[in-house]
């Protein structure tokens, strides 16, 4: 089989804890995003998000990579690694500069200036920037400033949004990459690539939540004003919600998941008190029956836990009352009949499931809530490439600041 | 049950265990005020709040305004603030539990300065080496979301900071009222309710006794983070007083109808009464106990009190632990303190009755105050203690323990998930304390 060149191929590769997944993006020449092939693996080597078993977790990567090549018939050589795990944390900082001379207008290299001074970051040893991404500049104390190049003042300011997590985490997803010999081009923090995928540039202005509830982790992500404002990990997922149930109504994992997919609610209704359901038996033991007001009292509870817990973030950073277009789920966990309710009743905003817009190619398989990862790793890529070629963009930035990660691994 | 009789122990006096009331909050204010006015002596009452004029009005000893300069003289208005004024100052706080072996902590949870303060109060006082014993209550379901919400992180703050903590969730008592019942009236009837425990729990942890309970078995009962208490006392008098309090009992909304006791593990039952208190009286009350609460280990103490005539006072402490919590299992410092690793439960947790197991490193965390008793007693209390049937015989780790295999099975590869104190791989249902019947 003759294999393509993969000039403008873009590949999203997620490393997560039920599935891995990876997504072929072809970059078209009006700039439309299409995707043209997706390869999946049920993972065995991951928990919470990060790898638990290295051979494991090689072998489904290398997997999902082989079906992902097979569909969109091409060689894949590199991708943008999704990334997770309790040790990444977001948080703002802020660049100052001084114009000495008194007012006189502002120049390229102040603002270079200004962003190598909000990089100065005070990380504690081990720890890596993954993301730093310019929310806005301040001039003279005016805030919300996009392009201060040549307005007139003092002192100039630049708001940075800071991903991080710890070196030694980080590095063994790209380790697990780099040995099928797939090389890493950027290492990207779930959270943000979906809600790429998921969210409008309209929602991004009007001011979002994205929750991504995945297997092992939550994610989360906070726009306003068009940029990041916050992010945030939760090492409490889906897993959980399995071992929840598993505990509480004495069966096991996999009958758990089954319960959970199939009966699972994230809300308890008064219709279902006293409910029962009959199991099945499996080895000739009598037939069990489960109290599904039981089971649906325990996942309400832990994914109510699980949303209270980032309305609690948000609250104490001061960002719940900035989100005019609501709460965007995606992940499996926005799949729970109810969770839109739930998250509306925590949060107290309108919530409704992501889809993965602008993007073309396999759609039917693709607008699904699990995805959006993958995608949003595409789309994120796709900026990238678009970047590069200016060398000044932002993907550029972040590529040098994650220099120390692909040398060392 | 064989418990040594001591039938000449010395009073309690000045060396008995000393004992400090505070009220916290609006409410914490208003229930220690209703048991000074219903005559309580003996322990020092005190109240903390925000706000300066409820405070004016207090009668009691001691009163502590908190963050005058803040809110002048108002209240915090948000729990976060109270929590800000309360860790502003500690010193104040951290006088008032000097010269102080357990501190009873009296709270109405919702609000802003009783859901921000008591948990900063219970970790100054454990801070200084103070047992806190936290009875606090929830609001009203008609008191809407947030603050039932308030009340719920409160409480999740206030158990990790405090040893033990009663609860009281003051939607049980609606049911005891009438139809046409003033709030003012229920308020009135939580206060009563509240002071009656107050004045049980007191009873039980300063007088001497004829049948010793003592404080170190009212900490054995009540601790655990993940356990839950009821606290329930009832006097009377006359002819069929046994019956009598037996009914009361029954009738207290904390103990939902002896539900919960019929559900709890261990139970702590002080009887007190005149000197007219016969052997019978105690067994036929006994033997209602026991009898509604089958599961339980029952702990039993008696007192005679010449001041009460012909009373006979009850006071049942009972406490129903989660499953995933094996019995008598105690609260260890990993359990408490976010990013040490996970908790070890040990099989025969009993640590806490004896003082000198912990060592300095434990000295924080659980501290019952010594017995003051001769070397030679203590030994011999040791032992008998060593004697008594343990819990353990019900035989309880057969079915923990592959339940906590399971619990932690999908998760043991990878790190725990805490966040403020709480491992939150365990279920949340176990920690939240709700209950699968």
């Amino acid at each position: 089989m003759m294999l393509k060149p993969s000039h403008h191929v873009i590949v999203g590769l997620e490393i997560g804890t039920t599935k891995i997944c990876a997504v072929v993006g072809r970059l078209q020449a009006e700039g439309v995003l299409n995707v043209v092939g997706v390869g999946q693996c049920r993972s065995r080597g991951v928990r919470k998000g990060e790898i638990v078993d290295f051979k494991a977790a090689t072998e489904d990567i290398r997997r999902a990579l082989a079906e992902a090549e097979d569909m969109a018939n091409l060689e894949i050589k590199s991708v943008f690694l999704g990334v997770t795990g309790a040790h990444v944390a977001g948080f703002n900082n802020r660049g100052r500069v001084h114009l000495p001379h008194g007012e006189r207008e502002i120049t390229e290299s102040d603002v270079q200036e200004v962003v190598r001074n909000a990089r100065t970051l005070n990380l504690p040893a081990g720890r890596d920037v993954l993301h730093l991404i310019r929310q806005h500049f301040i001039v003279d104390g005016r805030s919300g400033v996009t392009k201060p190049v040549e307005m007139e003042g003092e002192q100039l300011e630049l708001d940075v949004h800071v991903v991080h997590g710890m070196t030694s985490r980080l590095q063994l997803p790209i380790k697990a990459a780099r040995s099928l010999q797939i090389d890493v081009e950027e290492v990207v923090f779930n959270g943000i690539a979906s809600s790429l995928a998921v969210l409008s540039n309209q929602e991004k202005d009007l001011g979002a939540l994205v929750i991504d509830l995945g297997a092992g982790v939550t994610e989360y992500a906070v726009y306003s004003e068009r940029v990041v404002k916050h992010t945030g990990v939760i090492a409490v997922g889906g897993d959980h919600v399995t071992n929840d149930l598993a505990y509480g109504l004495k069966v096991p994992m996999s009958r758990a998941e089954a319960l959970k997919i199939e009966h699972g609610s994230a809300l308890m209704a008064p219709e279902v008190r006293g409910r029962t359901l009959r199991l099945p038996s499996e080895t000739g033991l009598p037939d069990r029956t489960v109290n599904l007001e039981h089971l649906h009292r325990i996942m309400s509870l832990r994914l109510e836990e699980t949303f209270q817990i980032i309305a609690e973030d948000l609250e104490r950073t001061g960002l719940l009352d900035y989100l005019r277009a609501g709460v965007v789920l995606c992940g499996g966990g926005s799949r729970v009949p109810g969770i839109h309710r739930l998250a509306e009743r925590v949060f107290g905003l309108p919530a409704s499931t992501g889809r993965t817009r602008a993007i073309s190619g396999l759609v039917a398989t693709l607008d699904q809530p699990e995805f959006a990862t993958g995608i949003g790793l595409v789309r994120f890529g796709s900026f990238h490439l678009g970047r590069t070629r200016r060398n000044t963009g932002l993907a550029s930035r972040i590529a040098r600041t994650l220099g120390g990660i692909f040398q060392t691994s | 049950m064989s418990r040594e009789v001591f039938s000449n122990q010395p009073d309690s006096g000045p060396n008995g265990t000393r004992v400090q009331i505070v009220g916290v909050g609006g409410a914490g204010l208003h229930a220690v005020e209703h048991l000074a006015q219903s005559g309580f002596a003996g322990v020092p009452l005190a109240a903390v709040h925000t706000d300066a004029r409820l405070l004016a009005q207090s009668s009691l000893g001691t009163n502590i305004l908190l963050g005058s300069r803040l809110t002048r003289g108002l209240k915090a208005g948000d729990p976060d603030v109270g929590r800000a004024i309360a860790e502003g100052e500690t010193e104040q706080l951290a006088e008032l539990c000097s010269d102080v072996d357990l501190l009873l902590l009296v709270v109405g949870l919702g609000g802003s300065t009783g859901s921000g303060v008591a948990p900063v109060l219970a970790r100054v006082a454990r801070e200084a080496g103070v047992l806190v014993l936290a009875v606090a209550t929830l609001p009203f379901d008609l008191e809407g979301r947030r603050r039932g919400e308030q009340a719920q992180i409160a409480l999740r703050e206030l158990r990790t900071a405090s040893d033990a903590v009663i609860l009281l969730p003051n939607q049980q008592v609606v049911r005891l009222l009438e139809e046409g019942a003033g709030l003012t009236e229920a308020l009135e009837k939580v206060n009563e309710l509240l002071a009656d425990g107050l004045r049980g729990l007191c009873r039980l942890v300063t007088q001497a006794g004829l049948i010793k309970v003592d404080f170190s078995d009212l900490c054995e009962v009540v601790r655990g983070r993940h356990s839950e208490s009821c606290l329930a006392a009832a006097e009377a008098a006359g002819e069929d007083r046994v019956k009598a309090v037996v009914e009361r009992l029954l009738n207290s909304p904390f103990l939902d109808h002896g539900n919960a006791l019929s559900e709890a593990e261990s139970v702590l039952v002080s009887i007190a009464g005149g000197p007219g208190l016969s052997l019978k009286e105690i067994q036929q009350l006994m033997d209602q106990v026991n009898r509604l609460c089958e599961q339980a280990q029952v702990v039993m103490g008696a007192d005679v009190d010449p001041g009460l005539g012909d009373r006979l006072v009850v006071t049942l402490v009972g406490t129903h632990r989660r499953q995933g919590e094996p019995a008598g299992s105690e609260p260890t410092e990993a359990d408490v303190e976010p990013g040490l690793p996970g908790a070890e439960f040990p099989v025969d947790g009993r640590a806490g009755a004896e003082p000198t197991s912990g060592g300095a490193a434990r000295a924080r965390h659980f501290v019952p105050p010594a017995p003051q008793l001769a070397p030679e007693e203590k030994v011999k209390l040791m032992e008998q203690r060593g004697l008594r049937p343990k819990r353990g015989k019900r035989a309880g780790t057969q079915f923990m323990l592959p339940l906590e295999v399971v619990s932690k099975e999908r998760f043991e590869q990878s790190e725990p998930t805490r966040y403020r104190g709480e491992d939150l791989d365990t279920p949340t249902f176990i920690r939240r304390g709700v209950r699968l019947n």
